[in-house]
């Protein structure tokens, strides 16, 4: 659990305000404790995917939640897929 | 599973050649052709598909590498190899996305919350059961002879399971004393340690011996003629038969004390002692004793109503 900072720290590209507004927009979903903001790993990597999709990929900001929307439905078919399976591994793992 | 360093020596290729690109390509042609391989390859895009996240690490270093015109240049020259490039952290978004924690970007439209807060739950147990754990400690209780808390012992103890465990038990114990067996309660998962058993004595009682502290108490029944004349008795302790001489005018209550004979010594502690306690005992009916009574006219003595005290000697 890390803070706006060390967020920020870790990612030399990663502009506050863009942040806030993905944020805003739920594309990044950090805990809020004591009027801070705390980011899991998942969060870190989170943000880490999605300066790969804007500034590798070139996925223009309008089309982010498209693509995030699309990542996220896979991941949760693949977690129930995961939970039928027992916890056994997916192919390719 | 797939690891990584499966893959390391596609790190080590020519950053040219993962990319495609001539050795002339300019940043721009560099930064496009990197782009189309990570649109292809990115990982937290590709679950599932673990060459596609060793194509793109491969293409991220040989991008990180040629990008920054210094080390490129460094390369060319022949200065460094495409494996002295620092290698950008692993993606790990998608092994954060498919575990419980996923579930915080979950797809609200496509997912019905509660099978998923339960899908959840059962996640982290399963994680919580494929974690080393210490077993967990078993508790027993033994009953325990007075004589074997005396002196020590080994008892034999078989748990529910079927298991035996030879408890030793220390000399000293008392009803209440908890001893611990490291390693023998409940076995531990996936590699955690044996939790301990925890066994909880409880001393029987003894029909002849009273236990106080480390001393124990006896009563010791001698005759008449014993108890007025003295003479050598056997007396029964629990580390074996004594050969005890008592003085003559020996009265009920007289304390005898046999140093040693009580709770065997322990870790530093000395042996308690036997205390015996005398009993006058007149004994079956004797017609001579009944004879000699009858003519017998002993001389007054003090308080002839009351018993001597304890611990002292007849009167003379």
């Amino acid at each position: 659990m890390i803070t706006l900072d060390i967020l920020l720290a870790r990612f030399t590209t990663l502009d506050p305000g863009d942040l806030h507004r993905w944020i805003a927009q739920g594309f990044v979903r950090p805990e809020v404790t004591g009027g801070e903001l705390r980011f899991e790993e998942i969060d870190v990597e989170r943000v880490r995917l999605i300066l790969d999709l804007r500034d590798v990929l070139e996925v223009d900001e309008t089309a982010l939640p498209v693509v995030l929307s699309l990542v996220d439905q896979v991941y949760a078919l693949r977690r129930r897929l995961r939970q039928l399976e027992g916890g056994s591994r997916l192919g390719g793992e | 599973m797939f690891h990584p360093g499966d893959w390391d020596t596609g790190m080590a290729e020519d950053p040219y050649k993962v990319l495609g690109v001539p050795r002339d390509a300019t940043p721009d042609a560099i930064k496009q052709a990197y782009r189309k391989l990570a649109r292809q390859h990115h990982p937290d895009l590709n679950p599932g598909k673990p060459m596609a996240e060793a194509r793109f690490k491969e293409a991220s270093a040989a991008h990180d590498l040629l990008s920054d015109p210094e080390q490129r240049a460094r390369f060319d020259r022949g200065e460094i190899d495409a494996a002295g490039q620092e290698q950008r952290p692993p993606s790990s978004y998608r092994r954060h996305a498919e575990a419980a924690q996923g579930a915080r970007y979950g797809d609200a439209a496509h997912e019905d919350t509660f099978e998923d807060l339960f899908a959840e739950i059962f996640a982290a147990r399963r994680a919580a059961e494929a974690a080393p754990r210490r077993g967990d400690d078993a508790t027993y209780k033994l009953a325990v002879p007075f004589l074997s808390a005396v002196q020590g012992a080994t008892e034999r103890l078989t748990l529910p399971d079927g298991r035996v465990l030879d408890l030793k038990i220390p000399p000293g114990v008392v009803s209440g004393s908890v001893l611990r067996l490291r390693g023998k309660g409940e076995p531990g998962r996936n590699g955690g340690p044996d939790g301990d058993a925890l066994i909880e004595l409880e001393v029987g009682t003894h029909p002849e011996l009273r236990r106080e502290g480390m001393d124990l108490h006896k009563d010791l029944s001698v005759s008449l003629r014993d108890a007025v004349l003295g003479g050598a008795v056997l007396v029964s302790t629990p580390s074996g038969t004594v050969r005890v001489t008592l003085p003559p005018h020996t009265d009920t209550g007289h304390l005898i004390r046999l140093r040693g004979k009580g709770v065997a010594a322990h870790a530093g502690n000395p042996a308690g002692d036997l205390i015996l306690s005398i009993r006058v005992v007149i004994g079956p009916p004797d017609a001579a004793l009944e004879a000699f009574l009858r003519d017998w006219r002993p001389a007054p003595v003090e308080k002839p109503e009351n018993a001597p005290e304890p611990g002292a000697k007849a009167a003379p």
